[in-house]
């Protein structure tokens, strides 16, 4: 007998991922929290853009839109604008909304639409074979960065914050559990929600950086990861290098659709 | 009931998208489009129509396309700038068939260009402006009248042929003022995209007799996939080279073998002219007024004019100026249109008159030249 969470997938099998790869956690992650969710698939949308991590909709059975690199977010906001009803999510990988679609993504946050962003976060462009992103660190290799990489990287959660989203969070491959609870919490939050997670890619990304083997990279997620309970108990030394897990920001602002429903319904009622 | 008021040609696409049913629009503000935002911006809220403000103009088509794929006839509004950028989405809608309508009020280019002055530069554009091989639908409207009627129409064709509608428009008649009255009684006929037979297994791309597939939307029951990838029947991701040379060619003939049922054109004086002048837009308005003075001198001169720009009339051309003494093609561009217009008439003297700095082109000089060539 198939788990429940199975249904969420089309079962058009074999999937394009290399062995090692973090991207059927996270779908899988995702299939599990949508199972908790119980939304109707009919009512649900999941949008991607262009990369590896993008094609995960191709293997989800609800209604899927594989965009253009980077447009993941607009054409979310479409859906989610015309459709309020709609549960939204959307998946992208690091260059793909944090490069090419990094306008997109800080507006998206500013609006506060109620969609969830769910962002594979593998540090490298792995589909064109292993370019550093926006979101590789500072002195990793990668084949445009061979001699280590002299660009900083964003943090992508202060980014959300910064920019308005009203739901962060940051999970990884390693933690699948504490993964599938931070989409169901992201998708219930109303607003925009991100979530980061911190995934692997042995082919692209840990070949170019002493960790070839999947469970190398696997383990450095282990090692380097700290709750957020933990790190309020750490000095900014020990945080050095370590990556914070967990709910990040919460907060009810405005939410985009609600506001223009508002808006519709004063000047429909007669207002100005 | 009609009512006679004076109305701005951007205006007037405005309220042709909400007389085709439009109930979404995403835009970016642009000279000199921008009177198209701000009036949908003002109107829809009092229809329940959604307008949205982007970031800029590759999230304005990108969210136009999402709010299509949800069953919601979508569209915006740009200028040059703003369509070189919506180029590669443009190639979206196309692949993946989402009905959408791109209005293009056409200013002086390259780059910045010239903002506030007339054009009429992106032929080609609308036409070749994505990469690879696809076909697209383009009107160029020459009255503000025009311009309300052909939003209509830019809408109709979007929904019946699955596919991106370009109205190119020329600042001039964007900015132009003059008499607008819709009767109610006599409104055009309003298409809607094919929905799904009920019952029957749906294969969202199928190659249907027609090559137009039914558009299952969002939401309503049909779980499938769209992809920008080439793609099977089923919509999923295909190399396989059948499945690749099927689609590309089920693209470009669905709207390339209709040219009798999507183009049409205008014939002033045509019948014994022996000068047949060529022109769309504002500039038609001057050959029209051209050829009467030219009438008048005893020069037998006749207008055609396209009102459909995309795709071209290869046959519909040829036919039309087989035995003239002269075709005259004057365009304020460098000479897009006529190219193709000598693509397809070879016995005939086929002239090209430009001009490029954002002004009109004048009777006198139409009359000018076509002395210049007897």
């Amino acid at each position: 007998m198939n788990a429940l969470y199975e249904n969420y997938f089309r079962k058009n099998l074999p999937h394009i991922w290399c062995s090692g790869c973090g991207n059927g956690i996270v779908m899988s992650a995702f299939a599990r929290a949508m199972e908790q969710l119980g939304y109707d698939k009919n009512k649900t949308t999941a949008v991607s853009g262009i990369g590896c991590s993008s094609r995960i909709t191709g293997y989800l059975d609800l209604n899927t839109l594989h965009t253009a690199h980077g447009r993941a977010l607009p054409f979310a906001t479409g859906v989610k604008m015309s459709e309020p009803e709609m549960n939204v999510f959307i998946f992208m990988g690091d260059g793909d909304c944090a490069a090419i679609g990094g306008n997109h993504f800080i507006h998206a946050c500013r609006r506060n639409m109620d969609m969830t962003a769910i962002v594979i976060n593998n540090h490298i462009y792995g589909m064109t074979g292993g370019q550093f992103s926006p979101l590789t660190p500072f002195g990793k290799k990668a084949t445009t960065a061979p001699y280590g990489s002299v660009d900083p990287a964003f943090d992508l959660c202060e980014l959300a914050k910064g920019a308005g989203a009203n739901f962060v969070a940051r999970g990884n491959v390693y933690h699948a559990k504490q993964l599938t609870d931070l989409i169901v919490a992201g998708a219930r939050h109303k607003g925009f929600s991100l979530i980061e997670v911190m995934a692997t890619c042995p082919v692209s990304y840990g070949r170019h950086n002493k960790m070839p083997k999947p469970i190398e990279l696997m383990n450095h997620i282990k090692e380097n990861t700290v709750s957020l309970a933990r790190a309020a108990k750490m000095t900014p030394e020990e945080l050095e290098g370590k990556v914070v897990n967990g709910i990040l920001h919460q907060v009810d602002g405005k939410e985009y659709c609600q506001e223009y429903q508002n808006l519709l319904d004063r000047i429909q009622g007669g207002g100005k | 009931m009609s009512k006679v008021r004076l109305v701005q040609g951007n205006e007037a696409c405005a309220l042709g998208a909400i007389a085709a049913g439009a109930t979404f629009y995403a835009g970016y503000p642009i000279t000199p489009s921008t009177e198209v935002a701000e009036q949908i911006a003002v109107l829809f809220p009092k229809i329940g129509g959604k307008f949205i403000q982007m970031e800029d103009e590759i999230a304005s088509i990108g969210a136009i396309i999402g709010a299509s794929a949800a069953g919601h006839k979508s569209f915006t509004a740009t200028s040059g700038p703003g369509f070189s950028l919506m180029q590669e989405l443009i190639g979206y809608a196309a692949i993946t068939e989402i009905p959408t309508v791109v209005i293009d009020v056409m200013r002086p280019g390259p780059s910045t260009g010239l903002p506030t002055l007339s054009s009429q530069g992106d032929i080609q554009q609308a036409r070749w402006g994505t990469h690879g091989d696809h076909s697209i639908i383009a009107l160029s409207p020459s009255s503000v009248m025009e311009a309300y009627y052909e939003t209509i129409q830019a809408f109709n064709l979007a929904e019946k042929y699955r596919t991106p509608v370009v109205l190119l428009m020329d600042e001039e008649i964007g900015h132009l003022k003059e008499r607008f009255e819709v009767n109610d009684e006599e409104k055009p006929e309003i298409i809607n995209r094919k929905a799904p037979e009920p019952g029957k297994e749906y294969i969202p791309y199928e190659n249907t007799e027609d090559m137009i597939p039914p558009f299952a939307v969002f939401g309503s029951g049909y779980r499938y996939h769209i992809t920008g990838l080439t793609h099977g029947e089923k919509g999923f991701y295909s190399s396989a080279l059948p499945v690749v040379d099927a689609m590309i060619r089920r693209l470009w003939h669905k709207i390339e073998d209709r040219v009798d049922d999507i183009c049409r054109f205008e014939q002033v004086d045509t019948a014994d002219a022996e000068i047949l002048l060529i022109a769309y837009g504002s500039t038609a308005r001057s050959a029209e007024e051209a050829a009467e003075v030219l009438r008048a001198e005893g020069i037998k001169a006749g207008v055609l004019r396209p009102i459909t720009i995309w795709p071209f009339h290869d046959q519909y051309i040829a036919e039309i100026c087989q035995g003239r003494k002269a075709i005259i093609v004057p365009e304020m561009n460098m000479g897009q249109y006529v190219r193709e217009v000598q693509r397809v008439v070879q016995d005939v003297p086929v002239h090209s008159l430009t001009r490029v700095d954002g002004e009109m082109i004048t009777p006198t000089e139409i009359t000018a030249m076509v002395k210049e060539v007897l």
